[in-house]
């Protein structure tokens, strides 16, 4: 900075800072200067760049709000589908078993009124049975009597036919 | 205003100082206290600058800010993160007062650097005004706020007993120096600046072809006076809310 030691020593004579004359002049208007912005600057600048940054910060904060309050909107909306979905699958699952429950019932209904022809007819076919060998144990008991009493004619025995079937009968039990 | 004038043709007839000179802006009269001068005009100028640079430019009040309105929210932020920082909470009443200085510096360290300009900041006078009307706020806002308790920032407690009278000794005459360091070093500053930039113009009118070598160094120093402009202003706003600690905040020398 030599060269600034120079230009002062050269204008030392008259540099215009130290002409206290001109002081008034300058303190005046830097005064009145100071007054003037700091009146523009308090009453519109400053309340307007301030309102404008709360502003913006306020509006940031209620984006901010809104889609916060939007995202618990869509988990809520989610969690109803869910719920929703759980439900119709719980009550399509209720439907199934009713539907498996009825048709089971159907099913035991039929299987128990075959059962019961199935018994029915077999209990018939037994009743048939029995009758046709009852029939048939009489039929030999007839015969059985018919030739005993023919045998005894034809050995030249006479019996009565109580006798013979009497006889017969006890050899058919014995 | 103020240029070296015609009459330097050949030769180093060099006037730094000249640029700096007090005149009427109408006629040659004496200068009176109340007379418009080179200083009225820069000063309407630095008016006129920081409304279009505050107001003109956030009349749309935008969510979204124009690049003239974010400039203006930068200065705005800047200033007002300073004063909370520095000053504190209670330290934000002063905030247009600090804004004002601020700007009125600012503007008028620019407005300085255009050719032909007259920096008003350059001036003694002009610094000496703003930094006595800082040492009056803090001083007068001190005993409001804290009454004799303000004096006690003097009195250094933290320190050993018996060096505590040296140090209030000190620190009273510490805080009568600062509006007096406050002043010159931004007018100081300014001064100097604008003198060697002068200087070395000076040589290039006189050295013909190798002219080109001041003229180097004035766009160098033109750009070391762009640095010194920006950071001058901010650190006599820097020191305002400094010294407006003391008045409004915790003490903490």
């Amino acid at each position: 900075m030599a060269t600034e030691a120079h230009g002062e020593a050269e204008a030392a004579v008259g540099m215009p800072q130290l002409d206290f004359s001109t002081w008034p002049n300058q303190i005046f208007w830097a005064l009145v200067t100071l007054v003037v912005i700091y009146f523009v600057l308090s009453r519109v600048a400053l309340p307007r760049i301030g309102a404008v940054l709360a502003d913006r910060k306020s509006a940031i904060t209620n984006d901010l709000a809104a889609a916060e309050e939007l995202k618990q909107r869509a988990v809520a909306a989610e969690k109803a589908y869910n719920d929703a979905l759980a439900s119709a699958r719980a009550e399509a699952a209720k439907i199934v078993a009713a539907a498996k429950a009825d048709i089971q019932k159907d099913l035991d209904a039929a299987t128990a009124a075959a059962d019961a022809q199935i018994a029915a007819k077999a209990a018939e076919s037994e009743k048939t049975i029995a009758a046709i060998r009852d029939g048939a144990a009489d039929a030999v008991a007839e015969v059985a009597r018919d030739t005993a009493a023919e045998l005894v004619a034809a050995l030249g025995g006479s019996a009565d036919g109580k006798t013979v079937s009497a006889a017969v009968s006890a050899r058919l039990k014995g | 205003m103020a240029t070296t004038g015609t009459e330097a043709p050949s030769g180093l007839q060099i006037h730094p100082m000249d640029q700096f000179i007090v005149k009427p802006l109408f006629g040659d009269g004496p200068i009176e206290w109340y007379t418009p001068t080179n200083v009225t005009l820069w000063m309407a100028i630095a008016v006129l600058a920081m409304t279009a640079l505050l107001v003109l430019s956030t009349r749309r009040r935008a969510i979204v800010p124009s690049r003239g309105q974010s400039v203006a929210e930068l200065f705005y932020g800047f200033i007002h993160k300073m004063v909370e920082d520095i000053a504190g909470h209670e330290g934000l009443k002063f905030f247009p007062y600090v804004m004002t200085l601020f700007m009125f510096v600012f503007l008028s360290n620019f407005l300085g650097l255009i050719p032909m300009s007259f920096t008003t900041t350059s001036h003694i006078a002009v610094t000496a005004t703003l930094a006595l009307l800082v040492f009056l706020t803090v001083t007068i806002v001190g005993f409001v706020r804290k009454g004799p308790g303000f004096l006690s920032m003097f009195w250094v407690s933290s320190a050993p007993l018996l060096l505590r009278p040296v140090l209030a000794v000190i620190e009273v005459i510490s805080y009568f120096v600062r509006p007096l360091s406050h002043s010159v070093r931004l007018g100081g500053n300014l001064l100097a600046g604008h003198a060697v930039i002068k200087v070395f113009a000076g040589f290039a009118g006189a050295m013909g072809v190798a002219s080109f070598v001041p003229v180097l160094a004035i766009a160098a120093m033109y750009g070391l006076e762009v640095l010194v402009s920006a950071v001058q202003a901010y650190v006599f706003t820097i020191l305002t809310c400094v010294y407006l600690r003391d008045a409004v905040g915790e003490a903490h020398h």
